[in-house]
């Protein structure tokens, strides 16, 4: 029937897609980091499972590497971007940037 | 397992991976999301593993789930007290926007239809590709010459050896940013909020029982990723984990940022990995090992790395220095 490559990579590739839309419509920072999250895992699958396809062979030792590597470096961003978003909060005290509040609610732009 | 049965658990799972991140993405308590996200991970981890990719699997529920959840754990913590209700809250401050977004309907569709799309593309992409035999021919030849039996920590230490190299040079960039975030005033206090575990409570005891168990585990990931999944990487969270949990029981206070023990920890790892690399290029080639020496001039690297990557990783988790009390400023003291 239908193998488990096929099916995580396509699981990967829909992830990509739910990530970016939450990306996009999230106005708080730290969601904003999940979504990167998801986005990078939903990438890191559809890598892997394209060198899991062939049936009966080992996994593809190359995009295994690659992909720890991604998994390591994407935790170091996210650690930095905490970094900045914590900063941010503390400067500010806001949790999402000026330009993704609400449309209805003018701001008085403070200096 | 029957075809079938193998079937409906790849897709059983795969419904609970996108379920769990959908959840993720959408539940309005912040501290639940990030829950989720947890759970996620490790629904991805049995997706790896699924996929035959062990070494991976252990580097998401290690890293994925575990590191990154406690990380966005910590800053969910944070965030509720630098922006709690101030004391001194004027009427002209803006008010704190509302968590769930207001973005009105007519925005929220072509998003929709965007990110589906960049889905479908990716998905037929992935389905066009013809499956090909990739680089294991390749790496199945030169693996004797490698020294270790494990294909995936040949690739990552010795025929990718260049990524791995820079791969830890990023790690330490990334802290050196994280730390450049603190302020002034802060700067030779210890990173992370003051711990307070009660004497004799579960934190405590935990962070007394486990660390051996972790600290066996982690070394043994290092030692048995030469023949069998493990590596430098995930024997390295491991021993991060086990450091951060005595350091939040209490038991162990952080590391000063100015000490010149800690930070000859953190460089330890890349200069070895580079001295070893530059030696190779005086013999010939750079990051070159020569198969007589691979083995033992490999495990030096790991156990270098492991240190390395076990102390930047708890200390990115652990965050920049910063005073325990956190005095809230109104925006316009802020700049």
């Amino acid at each position: 029937m239908i193998p488990s490559a096929t099916i995580f990579g396509l699981c990967g590739a829909a992830l990509v897609g739910l990530g970016l839309y939450s990306f996009v419509i999230q106005a708080h920072l730290l969601r904003r980091l999940l979504a990167f999250n998801i986005i990078g895992s939903g990438i890191f699958l559809l890598f892997g499972a394209s060198g899991a396809r062939l049936p009966g062979v080992a996994t593809d030792p190359v995009p295994q590497a690659l992909i720890i590597t991604g998994i390591v470096v994407a935790l170091a961003a996210t650690a930095l971007g905490v970094g900045l978003v914590l900063a941010y909060a503390r400067a500010t005290g806001r949790t999402s940037l000026p330009e993704d509040d609400a449309p209805c609610e003018p701001q008085e732009r403070l200096r | 397992m029957t075809e079938l049965a193998s079937n409906g658990f790849d897709l059983v799972l795969a419904a609970l991976i996108l379920g769990a991140a959908v959840f993720a993405m959408s539940v309005r308590d912040l501290f639940g999301a990030v829950v989720f996200f947890i759970v996620y991970g490790v629904f991805v981890a049995l997706a790896w593993l699924r996929l035959g990719a062990i070494d991976v699997a252990l580097a998401e529920a290690a890293l994925g789930a575990g590191l990154t959840g406690m990380l966005m754990i910590g800053a969910v913590a944070r965030l509720a007290r630098n922006t709690g209700p101030h004391g001194e809250d004027d009427s002209e401050e803006e008010a704190q926007p509302p968590v769930p977004s207001a973005t009105p309907l007519a925005m929220r569709i072509p998003a929709m239809l965007a990110a589906a799309g960049v889905s479908v593309a990716l998905g037929w992409a992935f389905l066009a590709l013809t499956p090909a035999a990739g680089l294991r021919g390749p790496v199945a030849d030169n693996l004797g010459a490698s020294g270790v039996a494990n294909p995936v920590t040949a690739v990552l230490l010795n025929f990718r050896g260049w990524d791995t190299l820079l791969e830890s040079v990023v790690l330490l960039a990334a802290l050196v940013g994280l730390w450049s975030l603190a302020r002034d005033q802060d700067w030779g206090l210890r990173p992370g909020l003051r711990q307070h575990a009660r004497a004799n409570g579960v934190l405590a005891t935990f962070g007394r029982l486990l660390p051996p168990f972790g600290l066996l585990l982690g070394i043994y990931l290092v030692w048995v990723g030469s023949y069998q999944p493990g590596g430098a990487f995930q024997g390295g969270t491991v021993l991060a984990a086990v450091w951060l949990l005595v350091m939040m029981a209490g038991l162990m206070p952080p590391p000063l940022v100015t000490s010149l023990r800690i930070r000859a920890v953190l460089v330890a790892g890349p200069l070895i990995f580079l001295a070893i690399g530059l030696i190779g290029a005086l013999a010939g080639t750079f990051l070159g090992l020569p198969p007589a020496i691979a083995k033992p001039v490999t495990l030096l690297i790991e156990i270098a790395l492991t240190l390395s990557i076990a102390a930047t990783l708890a200390l990115l988790v652990l965050g920049p220095p910063q005073s325990p009390l956190q005095l809230p400023s109104t925006p316009a003291a802020a700049s």
